[in-house]
């Protein structure tokens, strides 16, 4: 705890010109704003390219622009978007940086400068990103996965600069995630104040420090297979490029593996999936807490499945690759691990039911999107077994299962959290509450929305329609009641679509005419709800730093007046002296 | 509480969902029924636990919703309880793991008396090869690939001259035989998908993949690409048909041998050498022969006719024409058809041949026009061109008001021959 100590003695240098306040900051809590906003930006771009894509599943040929070009163009670029520049970035740079300071009780993150520094690397990948819709030849066409040799070789769109662009904008991306990433880690473990054990903490900072970690080690992967497949493009390497024909032209590349660019894109891919999931498992686990007036069950088990799933998130990734032509006996084992996992995140699932189990449940906007987190996951995980076996996934793979199996598990089910988490810490952002009305509305309308467009949308793949398909005419074993269906998907999606709207109306909308919050609306017991002020102010706790005495779920402890807790009440109102307790113990409750 | 009702409501309409909806999986057609078995287990395992959590977390919202005076219970853990729900979980898993690991014991596992078929791909087409009586295929190379070589077949291999060629995009296999599908791409990843086979591989350029299935049900099943390889995956067809022995042996006795075709070639008129030309160099991907539609323009009467290009202008199809756009593809494109197709740097030979092959489709057209009006099925581009095109091939001087008529393939055709009835009659008189 040295570090709170020194932190205390430091003197704080606030700010005070709008610049050094507003855009060029270095309090995380700016940057995390900072972050959201960009994300939520690009993910509205994305959500506009996925509408666009289904006018054409729904009702082919309807809007012109929609060529088979333009159409790969937007499937590519929605991916990418929503997977990376939106949930990675909205979870770590977002969420990840407003509250692991106030949660561990730091005043900032260890490196201020690094951290304003990974905001702008991370907006320049977004405005190379954007640029690629621009230059000749448009935004590559390849598919989010990128796959070699296609990605660079004529046939596919935006092989000239699109996919150029692409590779960097990636890279920028990633070096502003290690920038990030390293002070989220550094913070987590240097920067918790007096009394907060490491078993103390949220299980929201568990679950963005262990996605912090695999970000460290798994995007490297994808950054040296950017970088070699820059250099397959630009200057004739084979890395990923075999002897082969491109449109009946003999290309000049010699003996590089197209699969070897799969293994390094799912070994960063795999981990990625629980990048994004992690933080939204953390995240509900508080929300589900807090709104049922009730600790978390099975905290330790929690931390430990986190830590589990992380770990095993990098022996799985080539359950991706089941039908790549790879040797197929490395099947038995991924199928294995891939299912192995299933033990710990089911375990999860359970002990947010048995939170909420005797519980004290209020039906507030967090809690709606979190139970609905906790339906939509469900499905989405179990669906996740179909295609970890590898024998049941050789049919459905490439197919519409997929599609559905992974906007369920990690499209839909995180954005559930991120609205989640917005409605539950708006208020400590802006000192506001959010439209509670509105937000029903657009719970309502999101969450059975997206369970009416992805549930009947695994048939379509049990069916067998493939996947990454401009059209759909004249395939004889898809059925005309398939295409009406996809035209419902289509209705559906562009109903929901149109709806987020609502959101970004409430957020605007609430800054100015929401609510007066206070400093704890939810009655809830971590740091943040703790601070002095509300919006905190630079530096978090101005005078002294919090001393923690408990873990973050004591809610209806018996005999006491509250049905919370706050981690700054002493055990013993007399015992006033700082607890090192560093045995890791979160019986930090009474017994 | 209105989220418990919706909670149960969705897990029954799921449940019933999935027993009534119309789209489940293709009639099987292959040995791969315990794969189907091993995907049923899935469904009853995950449904299982589907339909037990959503129960109790329905229960649990209603039991222990917020009324006032309420007070949550405290327990932070219950170490048992979780270790039983590890144990039933991982008791789950197994049930689904195990059966699955066997059968895909049996998918990596080829038989030895499997026959062999090569499956070739390359934007956006199929074609095969099968061994001849050696039952060896000769060995390949892309170096070797040339407009009299598609397949890029080692010429100097002995076992390589008596293998059959299929330079079509439809195969034919025998029934209740084993075949293990040897898969090779030219250019890009593919992926050899039958969805009524429910085995699929991918093709990957400088390697080759396999898989096995043996078929069991006569008929014709559709081979998808199930890999995204470029703007034209989603045309990227071919068909296998499933035979009777002898119906499939007269079909092999059909095909030519590596050995014959190299022989063919020494006497090819420019019209032939441009058929092969643009068989080999893939040009039929995009351009249909048979007025089909396709991703670029069909050649089938193209030649002579006037086409409207993007820029609104028309162009007359002739030679000069037909050149400029093989080498300088994005010269003169037609409205309609995206950019895509890369120039080709075709010798002047090569050019003519090329030039006379379209050139003899659109002769040949005329020429056999009373015959083809007999036949089953008569060309007919524009009018059947698919919802992908409807409205982009507008006829110049009219406006874009007609609205896509959705209706079946016997209501197009009828359509259709009553059109070209009209068209007959005005003939007449």
């Amino acid at each position: 705890m040295a570090y709170a100590e020194d932190a205390e003695l430091e003197e704080l240098h606030e700010p005070h010109s709008f610049w050094t306040k507003y855009i060029w900051s270095q309090d995380h809590k700016v940057i995390a704003i900072q972050y959201s906003l960009t994300a939520i930006f690009v993910g509205l771009i994305a959500l506009v390219l996925s509408g666009l894509m289904r006018m054409q599943i729904g009702f082919p040929g309807s809007l012109e622009t929609v060529d088979p070009t333009a159409y790969y163009q937007y499937m590519t670029m929605h991916g990418m978007i929503m997977v990376i520049y939106l949930l990675t970035a909205l979870f770590l740079g977002g969420f990840g940086n407003y509250l692991i300071p106030l949660m561990v009780g730091a005043r900032d993150m260890v490196f201020p400068f690094v951290n304003m520094l990974s905001y702008w690397a991370y907006l320049l990948s977004v405005i190379i990103l954007l640029a690629s819709f621009f230059v000749p030849g448009g935004a590559t066409g390849a598919g989010w996965t990128l796959y070699p040799p296609q990605a660079i070789t004529p046939g596919t769109p935006g092989t000239d600069w699109g996919i150029v662009l692409m590779l960097v904008s990636l890279a920028v991306f990633i070096v502003a995630a290690t920038m990030g990433g390293l002070n989220y880690v550094t913070t987590v473990l240097q920067a918790r104040t007096h009394g907060m054990t490491l078993f103390r903490m949220p299980l929201s900072v568990w679950g963005i420090f262990v996605a912090t970690i695999l970000a460290l080690l798994a995007f490297p992967a994808l950054f040296v297979s950017a970088v070699m497949m820059l250099f397959d493009k630009l200057l004739g390497t084979s890395f990923f490029m075999p002897e082969m024909m491109s449109l009946g032209q003999q290309l000049d590349h010699k003996g590089g593996s197209p699969i070897l660019f799969q293994h390094l894109f799912w070994f960063f891919g795999h981990p990625e999936v629980y990048i994004v999931a992690l933080p939204a498992f953390g995240l509900v686990s508080d929300l589900i807490s807090t709104h049922s007036r009730k600790n978390i069950f099975g905290y330790r088990m929690m931390v430990w499945a986190i830590v589990a799933i992380g770990g095993l998130s990098f022996i799985v990734w080539a359950h991706h690759m089941y039908v790549s032509g790879m040797n197929p006996y490395f099947g038995f084992f991924f199928a294995t691990t891939t299912l192995i996992i299933a033990v710990p995140t089911a375990l999860k699932v359970y002990n947010w039911l048995l939170t909420l189990w005797r519980g004290d449940i209020h039906m507030t906007v967090p809690m709606l999107f979190s139970l609905a987190f906790i339906m939509t996951f469900l499905v989405g995980g179990l669906t996740g077994l179909f295609l970890g076996n590898v024998i049941v996934d050789i049919p459905l793979s490439d197919t519409y299962f997929v599609v559905a199996h992974f906007h369920m598990v990690m499209g839909v089910a995180p954005i559930l959290v991120v609205f989640g988490a917005i409605y539950h810490w708006y208020p400590k952002i802006t000192g506001r509450m959010m439209n509670d009305t509105i937000g029903k509305w657009h719970f309502w309308i999101t969450f059975i929305g997206t369970y009416l467009i992805y549930f009947p949308m695994h048939y379509l793949g049990i069916q067998g329609m493939p996947r990454r398909y401009f059209s759909y005419e004249e395939i004889e074993f898809i059925p005309q009641s398939a295409h009406d269906l996809n035209t419902f998907i289509t209705v559906t999606a562009i109903f929901v679509g149109v709806a987020q709207l609502l959101f970004v109306f409430n957020m605007f909308h609430s800054l100015f005419y929401g609510r007066e919050a206070g400093p704890n609306p939810w009655r809830a017991t971590s740091l943040e709800w703790q601070t002095p002020q509300t919006p905190p102010v630079h530096g978090n706790w101005p005078q002294k730093l919090p001393v923690v005495y408990r873990w973050a779920y004591d809610y209806s402890v018996p005999g006491m007046e509250e049905d919370y807790t706050p981690q700054t009440v002493p055990d013993d109102p007399a015992h006033e002296s700082i607890q090192h307790d560093e045995a890791g113990n979160p019986d930090g409750a009474p017994a | 509480m209105a989220f418990a009702v919706i909670l149960i409501i969705l897990t029954i309409a799921s449940v019933l969902f999935h027993y009534l909806n119309p789209w489940q999986a293709t009639e099987l057609a292959s040995n791969w029924g315990t794969i189907d078995v091993t995907l049923l287990i899935t469904f009853a395992v995950c449904g299982l636990f589907f339909v037990v959590i959503c129960g109790f977390m329905a229960y649990v919202l209603i039991r222990y919703r917020h009324r006032e005076g309420n007070k949550a219970h405290y327990e932070p853990e219950n170490k048992k309880l979780e270790w039983w729900l590890i144990v039933v979980t991982s008791i789950g898993i197994c049930a689904m793991l195990a059966p699955g690991l066997v059968v895909y014991g049996d998918f990596v596992r080829v038989p030895k008396d499997a026959a062999i078929l090569e499956a070739v791909g390359e934007q956006w087409r199929w074609t095969f090869r099968m061994p001849g009586k050696d039952n060896k295929l000769g060995t390949s190379d892309v170096k070797h690939i040339s407009s009299s070589n598609p397949f890029g077949i080692n010429p100097d291999d002995p076992s390589g001259q008596d293998d059959l060629l299929v330079l079509s995009n439809e195969v034919h296999l025998p029934i209740n035989k084993p075949v293990k599908v040897l898969l090779r791409s030219k250019d890009v990843l593919h992926n050899f998908y039958v969805p009524q086979f429910r085995a699929k591989m991918d093709l990957v350029p400088g390697s080759v993949s396999y898989f096995w299935f043996t078929p069991t049900r006569t008929g014709a099943f559709e081979v998808l690409c199930a890999e995204h390889c470029g703007v034209g995956h989603f045309n990227m067809r071919g068909k296998v048909f499933v035979d009777e022995p002898d119906v499939y042996e007269s079909w092999l006795e059909s095909l030519p041998t590596y050995a014959e075709s190299l022989v063919r070639d020494v006497s090819l008129g420019l019209e032939e050498q441009g058929k092969q030309l643009s068989e080999s160099r893939g040009c039929l991907a995009c351009h249909s022969v048979d007025g089909s539609q396709s991703l670029g323009p069909g050649w089938l009467n193209l030649y002579g006719a006037t086409e409207t290009l993007v820029d609104g202008t028309t162009v007359t199809v002739d030679d000069d024409y037909l050149k400029e756009s093989i080498t300088d593809p994005g010269a003169k494109v037609v409205k309609g058809y995206p950019n895509v197709m890369v120039a080709y740097d075709f010798s002047p030979e090569q050019l003519d041949a090329t030039v006379a092959y379209i050139r003899s489709l659109a002769a040949s057209a005329e020429e056999n026009e009373v015959e083809r009006e007999e036949e089953s099925a008569p060309p007919e581009a524009g009018n059947t061109a698919d919802p992908v095109s409807r409205g982009r091939q507008l006829v110049q001087g009219y406006p874009r008001i007609m609205q896509p008529y959705p209706s079946n393939d016997s209501d197009t055709h009828a359509l259709v021959e009553f059109t070209q009835s009209i068209h007959n009659d005005k003939q007449g008189d």
